[in-house]
């Protein structure tokens, strides 16, 4: 074997996740494009509005309680290494809006919805139900891609938001039951210490990683490969790659949003 | 009607098609026989533009059907998949009406249904399969609701890929003639793939055999048992010894 044979293999890797991310790129703005074009599908968008939206709500909510819970239980303990017990409800609130909120959310909506169009697609695919739609001149970025993506853009945020207010929710609980709190100044502390930046940057990243949700379900279901086997590595390949991708965007933003 | 000339079409290293030319005549049925992975389908698929050729020309009317408004193009085919290729989310009237729920060709809600279920009639499925889910029903079903929906819009030209593919004889029987009534009363022009010799003789006008990604022979069904091609021959008549190999 050659001395740079794994120089080699390394620029063929960094090239193909180069060109991997290109094509994405460029997915995700033709499908973004295709969102403000008509024709537009409302039943289609009504559908992804029930499956992102209303049907995860359960997933979302019980993740943000039992987050909420344990963030409480932590900060209890250890702020009293150093007599900061009291500063649970301001940590509660500031950790479940600017992080935990959207990031638990996102990867929520990775696991449940990315997988869930990602097998779709894909599985329309291997079964030519794409190629009837252009047969039946339905443009399938335009039934398929777009209301998913627009879905995901609007809901997601809102999920976000219900999952803060859960997981403060559940962070009071046990505040106020466990821990002996007054529930009065819970909820004083709670509200004087948020700042509207802390629930925008929450709703923003709600809405960038629903986007990057979806994108990554329709693009990895739409360049699925053939047979059962296709359909197993675009799922895994999409949850994958939004969970990284989610998590990625969560950086960038916090850095935008916070390091100012 | 349909023209294709010297089409090139190759998947990596794989050359599916290497020089494809073929026409057919308007309001004819031409059925394209060939073994397995001979590109059939991908002939077809190259004139939909569900695939794009490498080379070559793909004329429809004597216009190059890589040009033009493409929902028009489209809007005159029907197409008949392999595995019937119906929407799972959706009921069947609706598969079946689904051109004419959606674009330039809609109709309103209640006239739909009423044509998809007229489709379904002829296609021999009662209307109370309208409301079923594609995966409550049979393959013999799921092919006849597949024909309903590539009629319903009453195309001028209609593609009929693997038709009777894992259908019993009865049911490929039926399908085979009920794919012969449709074309002629329409008045369509019809390309049918496929490797089951019961359904060209039921269905063409004319056959045309596909081997190592060109076209071997055509000519008139009624020619086909004596074409004198020791491939269609060997085909033709299934045999394992011949030009053709089995193992491919």
């Amino acid at each position: 074997m050659s001395p740079t044979a794994p120089l080699g293999a390394l620029g063929r890797a960094v090239l193909a996740v180069l060109a991997l991310f290109g094509r994405v790129t460029l997915f995700a703005v033709d499908a973004i494009g295709h969102i403000f074009r008509p024709p537009f599908y409302p039943r289609e968008f009504g559908l992804a509005l029930l499956n992102v939206g209303w049907l995860s709500l359960p997933v979302v909510g019980l993740t943000a309680i039992f987050t909420g819970g344990a963030l409480a239980l932590q900060i209890y303990s250890g702020g009293a290494r150093f007599n900061a017990e009291a500063v649970v409800p301001q940590i509660v609130a500031i950790g479940m809006v600017r992080e935990l909120g959207p990031v638990l959310v996102g990867l929520m909506i990775a696991a449940r919805v990315t997988s869930s169009i990602a097998a779709e697609i894909a599985t329309m695919k291997v079964t030519e139900q794409i190629d009837a739609l252009v047969t039946l001149s339905t443009h399938p970025m335009k039934y398929l891609v777009a209301p998913r993506v627009l879905a995901a853009l609007l809901t997601v945020p809102a999920l976000v938001a219900v999952g803060d207010v859960i997981g403060i929710a559940g962070g009071y609980v046990v505040a106020v039951e466990r821990l002996g709190f007054n529930p009065a100044t819970y909820l004083k502390n709670t509200v004087d210490f948020l700042e509207m930046r802390d629930i925008v940057s929450s709703l923003v990243k709600g809405a960038a990683f629903g986007t990057i949700a979806a994108v990554m379900g329709c693009y990895f279901g739409m360049q699925s490969g053939r047979g059962a086997q296709g359909v197993g590595r675009a799922t895994k390949g999409s949850v994958e790659a939004a969970a990284v991708l989610i998590l990625a965007a969560n950086f960038l933003l916090t850095g935008l949003f916070f390091s100012l | 009607m349909i023209t294709l000339e010297n089409v090139n079409k190759s998947f990596s290293d794989n050359a599916v098609l290497r020089g494809v030319s073929l026409y057919v005549p308007k309001g004819s049925s031409m059925v394209i026989i060939g073994g397995s992975g001979t590109g059939k389908s991908v002939a077809l698929k190259c004139i939909l533009g569900l695939v794009t050729p490498d080379s070559g020309r793909i004329l429809v009317d004597g216009r190059d059907a890589t040009q033009g408004d493409r929902d028009a193009f489209l809007a005159r085919f029907g197409m008949l998949f392999q595995g019937g290729a119906l929407f799972d989310s959706l009921p069947v009237w609706q598969n079946v009406a689904f051109r004419l729920l959606r674009g330039a060709l809609a109709r309103p809600r209640g006239e739909a249904r009423e044509i998809a279920i007229e489709k379904l009639r002829r296609v021999g499925l009662t209307p109370d399969v309208a409301d079923r889910f594609p995966a409550e029903l049979s393959g013999g079903m799921q092919k006849r609701v597949g024909l309903a929906r590539a009629i319903a819009a009453e195309p001028e030209i209609i593609f009929f890929d693997e038709p009777t593919t894992g259908l019993d004889p009865i049911m490929a029987g039926v399908i085979n003639d009920l794919i012969r009534e449709i074309v002629t009363e329409m008045g369509a022009t019809a390309v049918t793939i496929t490797h089951d010799m019961s359904s060209v003789r039921a269905i063409a006008d004319t056959v045309a055999m596909l081997h190592g990604g060109k076209i071997r022979w055509t000519g008139p069904v009624s020619q086909l048992d004596t074409s004198g091609d020791p491939y269609v021959e060997q085909f033709v008549h299934g045999r394992a010894e011949g030009p053709i190999e089995a193992v491919r």
